[in-house]
This record gives structure tokens, C-alpha cells and sequence, in this order.
């Protein structure tokens, strides 16, 4: 029997354009344009080779964290990881092993890492926000008892310039290319294959996507895995970048790159967000540091300023909702069953 | 007319309160405390006798306590709180700003303006949660953003010392009565008033209601709002009055005070058996937690293990009281299970 679907109720170009995503997109790009034409310095040299150096850590781990929230889970422990990456470089490059060898072992930390949260995660089942604080203690426990408060820093030159190194003549940094690779990688797959409908059911209802043949259990530890790996190659990037492997390397960063997530617009209940998104929201947080910076804005107004933004992000989703219902429930439209939201 | 739906239980009160607490959660932490205690006093007989240590041993964990308590409280009704360590850090900061405005000041006024400044910024989070029914980790997690920078500006590089701090003051972060620090029984205290109310009172008993099924608990007419509200305004009271006891145990309070406390204070509410998605778990569980993940930070070093593990050990610790909860959830449910076949 042919199943006819209902028409959607909007033309492409509103479904495209009126989307929480474009909305952090159109702010980007207002934030960008103000601060070219207004901020002084901000076209200079240096600041766009920064800007990248310094988001690279944020915007790698973002990716697959999307892919985890969108699931409807969440990943404490990247920081972490990418602590426990950093010492792992650090105590091997010391132990006298070439950088590239230890920057693969420090990969497989980062695997193992995930597989422990996946495995605890998705076959276990408990819930990934506790489990992934009770691991966000341990690997950052394993990383400073390695270290203690040593730091390694005898990196070899050549290492440490290429994770600064510059494109040809261009003003973006190499580590672009990998972000550009992992981002059309991570785009791909959650948006153009099965697996990635797959995160979005699994995200929408856990029960319907498993009765559906979507492999709940596999799905999440995939991620887990993906996760925990690309926050251990940010690990290697952040060691060589400022040459120091050190327990306590970026402490902190969990919370950052959440924050980026949840202004991309993905919905901390899963089913819900766009990898573009998530990429115009870590650049946002970036760009505005930057811009902000350049006007002497102290980093703690900074601080306040992302923490409103990310707060008004979520509220006006919340308000636009409420008007559209309002809308719906008003005598002059017809009234439309809506999706149950779970409240938290 | 009353109905009597459930079947009174054969056993006597007195054997079933003996049952209840065998079979508790907060009994299997205590036992690993004591072991932990034991263990390290028979390494070290100073840990547990000489006077500083047993005093230490019962005043530092008083501030997590106070956060822990705050947070299971959310936690029970399916929110979490990210922001109690920024807020302890501004009241911390208003408490020494206060006595440098004002050295004169009564201590009792200090711990009211605390607790007040705590409650706004924690009304804050849950107008901001409840009213807009938004996810409470994104506006907490905005909020430890917004906090932490107001103090950050307000405090700038400058910190406030002991010696701007009365003496009165600071000698309460380390008086004793009867060898059990004044701190700790003020903690107690709230600990034990929190408690009851959730064990006994209507609106306590509401919180597991809401936590368990947030949207059943709507349909049935609870004030779902009001009471997720309240439970926010607690939150940020004990963490502003966690504030106070900071500033009255350290003396110095910097801008980076309580940096990152408030992930310490879930990993308590987590291994004190309050469950993430809310609806179980008791506040002296989750202070019991708050105990122990104190005393074994103080206690590695001493058992020979070097202090930068103490995390790692945390960390498996957290882990283990998860999976405990699971396995046990598993047993009852076999159980319920198995009652409903015979």
C-alpha cells in the first residue's frame, strides 16, 4: 500500500533559513561584520591565526559532542581525556619515542577512554551523566598521578612549530585542515546516512528507535569512542601547540564545550541540532572573546557575556515555542497535537 | 470514610526501622568511612587523636556537605544545579567585602546576608528553569558562567585577607564545643531540618513526586513550578551559606574560590545513591558523600598513596556507587517481579 505524507506545511526556503541554526549563523555573521568594520586591530595579522589556535581544542570536541547530545547523553570527561593525551605524549615523547608514534598512543588512550564510557553507557546502562563525571575524575586522576606536577616540555622544534605552522601564505593556521576534515566527516555522517537519522531517533525516543532496528546500544558507544579519540588528537594539538604536557592541560574545557553545543542550538534532551550550528556557536563564543578582547574588555565581563547569551539562547527558543502554541490554541488557527516535551 | 489501600506491615516498628537501616544506602557509606578512618588511624593514630586532625576531620567537609545537601535537593526533583560553586565564590566574597565595609558587623548578620545573596542568585536559576521551562543544566551551566564572572569583575586580582576579617569571625571557622567544631554542627543542623522536611512534610515528599515523573505530577495538580523553584532558592542559600563558612574556615577568599565545586558536590549527591534522573535518594546519603569524599582526599596521602591519585580514586569511587545503584535497582525489580508471579 503507498503511504501518501502530508505536505510540509512551510516553503524550503523558510524551513531552511527560520531555523534555530541560521539564527547563531546570522548573529556570527552580524558579530563578524560589526567587528571588522568597528573593532581596531581586528583585520590585523594576528588575531584570526589566534582566534582559530585558540577555539581549535573547543571546536574539535564540539563536533562529535554534538553527535552524543543529539543522542540525548552527554561526555563530562573530554577535558579530561584531553588531559590524559596530553601527559600520554609527554611521558612517551620523554621515554624517547618519536612525536608521531606517541601521538597515535595517545589516540588509543583516548579510544580506551571511550570505549570505558560507552561500554558503561550504552551496554550497562547508566545514566552518561553521572558515569562520565565518575570518569571525568579518573582520567584526569590518571593524568596528574602520571605527571604530578611535572611538566614535560622538551618537544622537538619541528613538532611543536607545525602546530602553529601557517597554510602557504595564508593567515589560517594548519590545524584548519583537520578541524575542515572532522567537521565534512562528522556533517556527513549525521546528517547523510542512516546512522545519523539513527542518533536523531535514538535522541527523539530510545524505545521507538530500538523497536525501529536502529542499533541503540552500538550507536552510543561509536560515539563514545569517536568522542573521546577526537578529544585525545585536541590533546596531542594542545601540547604541541604550547609544548607542555601537563596533568592539569585544559581543566575546564567539559563546560566550554557544552556551552558551545548547547548555543549551536542542539537540545541537551537529544533529537534535535545541526552540526552547522555548532560550528557558527563555537566560532560566536570565539570571535566575540576575540573582538571583545581587542576592545580591552576584561575576560571576566567576556565570561558574563557568554553566560547570558547561552542562557537568552535557550529562553528565546522556549518564548518562540510558547508564541507558536499561542498561536496554534488561538480560535483562529486550527489546533495541532503537539509533542510531549519532557520537562527537566 | 477512610480506605485502607495498603496492608499494614506485620513486623513492628521497631524491627522495621533496624530493617530500613541495614538495608540503606547511607549504612554501606558509613561502613566505608569507618574502614577508611580505621585504616588510616592504625597507619597514623594523629589522624583520628591528635586534637587538630579529629577537629579537621569534622570541619572540612562541612562546606561540601552544604553544597551536596543543596544539590541532591535538585537533583531528587530531576534538575541539577551547576552554579553553586560561582555562588559560593560571590558570597564568599560579599561576606569579606562586608566586614571591610562594615568590621563591627554581627557574625549572625553575615550568615543572613549570605543566605539571602545565595537565595537570589539561586531564585535566579529557578525562575529562570521553571518560568521559561528550559533545561536546568543549560541555564545552570550559563549561570556558573554569569556568576563567576560578576565576581571575577568585582574582585578583580584583589583578594580579601584574614586581616581585613574580624577576629571573632575567623575564630568561629575553627571554634569547637565539646571538641565537635561549631561550623559542622551549624551544618548539621540545616542537614538534619532539610532531612526531615523531605522524610516527612508534604512539600518534601512532593520533590520525589516531581522527580519520579515530572509530567504525572503536573496532570495530578502538584505545584510542579513552586516547589522546582524552591528547591533552586534552597540550593543557593546552603551554597551561599557554604560562602560564609568559607570565608569564616580559609580567611582568604580570592575570585577562584570554589572553582569547580559544583561537580564535586554532584559526584556527592552521585555516590551518597541520589540518582542523576531524580525521584530517589536521601540528603544525608548525599552528605555522607560529601563526608567521604573529603576524608579520602585527606586520608591517601596518609595511606601511602601519593596525593596526586586522590582523583583517580574519587573517580573509581564515583563509578562503583553507580554501578552499585544499578545492581541494586536490578534486585529490587527481580524482586517486585518475582512477588508479582507468586
Amino acid at each position: 500500500m503507498a503511504r501518501t505524507y502530508p505536505a510540509h506545511a512551510r516553503p524550503l526556503w523558510q524551513r531552511v533559513l527560520l531555523t534555530r541554526e541560521m539564527a547563531v549563523v546570522a548573529v556570527l555573521a552580524g558579530v563578524v561584520v560589526y567587528s571588522v568594520a568597528r573593532v581596531p586591530n581586528f583585520t590585523g595579522p594576528l588575531t584570526l591565526p589566534y582566534l582559530l589556535l585558540d577555539t581549535a581544542p573547543i571546536l574539535l570536541v564540539a563536533l562529535p559532542m554534538t553527535l552524543v547530545v543529539a543522542t540525548g547523553e552527554i561526555d563530562l570527561s573530554v577535558a579530561s581525556v584531553v588531559g590524559l593525551s596530553s601527559v600520554t605524549v609527554g611521558v612517551l615523547v620523554d621515554a624517547g619515542w618519536p612525536v608521531p608514534a606517541a601521538a597515535l598512543a595517545a589516540l588509543g588512550v583516548g579510544a580506551v577512554c571511550g570505549a570505558l564510557n560507552g561500554y558503561l553507557v550504552a551496554y550497562v546502562g547508566l545514566p552518561s551523566l553521572a558515569v562520565t563525571i565518575g570518569t571525568l575524575a579518573l582520567f584526569r586522576g590518571i593524568a596528574v598521578g602520571l605527571l604530578g606536577t611535572r611538566a614535560v616540555t622538551d618537544f622537538p622544534d619541528r613538532w611543536t612549530e607545525l602546530a602553529t605552522a601557517r597554510i602557504g601564505q595564508t593567515q589560517l593556521p594548519l590545524v584548519v585542515v583537520p578541524i575542515v576534515v572532522l567537521v565534512a566527516v562528522f556533517a556527513v555522517l549525521l546528517h547523510l546516512t542512516p546512522f545519523g537519522r539513527g542518533i536523531y531517533d535514538i535522541g527523539l525516543s530510545t524505545d521507538a528507535a530500538h523497536f525501529s532496528g536502529v542499533a541503540v546500544a552500538r550507536t552510543k558507544l561509536v560515539l563514545f569512542v569517536l568522542t573521546a579519540a577526537v578529544a585525545a588528537f585536541a590533546g596531542v594539538f594542545f601540547t604541541l601547540r604550547y609544548g607542555t604536557a601537563r596533568g592539569d592541560n585544559a581543566t575546564g574545557l567539559e563546560l566550554q564545550v557544552v556551552a558551545a553545543v548547547l548555543l549551536g542550538g542542539v537540545s541537551i534532551f537529544g533529537g534535535r541540532g545541526a552540526l552547522h550550528g555548532v560550528v557558527a556557536g563555537v566560532l560566536l563564543i570565539g570571535v566575540l572573546s576575540s573582538a571583545l578582547r581587542l576592545e580591552n574588555v576584561t575576560v571576566n565581563v567576556i565570561n558574563i557575556i557568554i553566560g547570558a547569551l547561552l542562557v537568552a539562547s535557550v529562553l528565546s527558543t522556549s518564548v518562540l515555542g510558547w508564541l507558536v502554541r499561542r498561536r496554534q490554541h488561538s480560535p483562529l488557527a486550527p489546533a495541532q497535537p503537539q509533542p510531549g516535551r519532557e520537562e527537566r | 470514610m477512610t480506605e485502607q489501600l495498603v496492608a499494614p506491615s506485620r513486623l513492628s516498628p521497631a524491627r522495621r526501622a533496624v530493617r530500613t537501616v541495614l538495608r540503606s544506602r547511607e549504612l554501606a557509606i558509613v561502613i566505608v568511612l569507618l574502614l577508611l578512618v580505621a585504616g588510616t588511624t592504625v597507619r597514623t593514630d594523629a589522624f583520628l587523636f591528635s586534637e587538630n586532625s579529629w577537629r579537621d576531620l569534622l570541619l572540612t567537609p562541612s562546606i561540601l556537605m552544604l553544597l551536596a545537601v543543596g544539590e541532591a535537593v535538585v537533583i531528587i526533583t530531576r534538575n541539577v544545579d551547576l552554579s553553586v560553586g560561582s555562588v559560593l565564590a560571590l558570597t564568599a566574597y560579599l561576606t569579606g567585602r562586608l566586614f571591610i565595609a562594615q568590621p563591627g558587623l554581627p557574625v549572625v548578620a553575615v550568615f543572613v546576608a549570605g543566605l539571602l545573596a545565595g537565595g537570589a542568585l539561586g531564585l535566579v536559576n529557578g525562575l529562570l528553569v521553571s518560568l521559561g521551562r528550559v533545561p536546568a543544566l543549560v541555564i545552570t551551566l550559563g549561570t556558573l558562567y554569569v556568576y563567576r564572572g560578576v565576581v571575577l569583575t568585582w574582585a578583580g586580582s584583589d583578594r580579601v585577607n584574614a586581616s581585613d576579617l574580624p577576629d571573632g569571625f575567623l575564630a568561629l571557622g575553627t571554634k569547637t564545643l565539646a571538641s565537635i567544631p561549631v561550623l559542622t554542627m551549624i551544618a548539621v543542623v540545616v542537614l538534619a531540618a532539610v532531612g526531615y522536611h523531605l522524610h516527612t512534610a508534604r512539600g518534601g515528599r512532593e520533590l520525589y513526586a516531581i522527580g519520579s515523573d515530572p509530567d504525572a505530577a503536573l496532570l495530578f495538580g502538584l505545584p510542579v513550578r513552586r516547589r522546582v523553584l524552591g528547591a533552586f532558592v534552597l540550593s543557593g542559600a546552603l551554597a551561599g551559606m557554604a560562602g560564609v563558612f568559607y570565608a569564616a574556615r580559609y580567611g582568604t577568599i580570592s575570585s577562584g574560590a570554589g572553582l569547580g565545586l559544583e561537580l564535586q558536590a554532584v559526584a556527592a549527591a552521585v555516590i551518597g545513591g541520589v540518582a542523576i534522573f531524580g525521584g530517589s535518594g536521601t540528603v544525608w546519603g548525599a552528605a555522607l558523600g560529601a563526608v567521604l569524599l573529603v576524608t579520602i582526599n585527606r586520608a591517601l596521602p596518609i595511606l601511602g598513596i601519593s596525593e596526586f591519585w586522590q582523583q583517580a580514586v574519587v573517580g573509581v569511587l564515583i563509578l562503583g556507587a553507580i554501578v552499585l545503584d544499578r545492581v541494586l535497582a536490578a534486585r529490587t525489580a527481580r524482586r517486585l517481579a518475582d512477588a508479582r508471579e507468586a
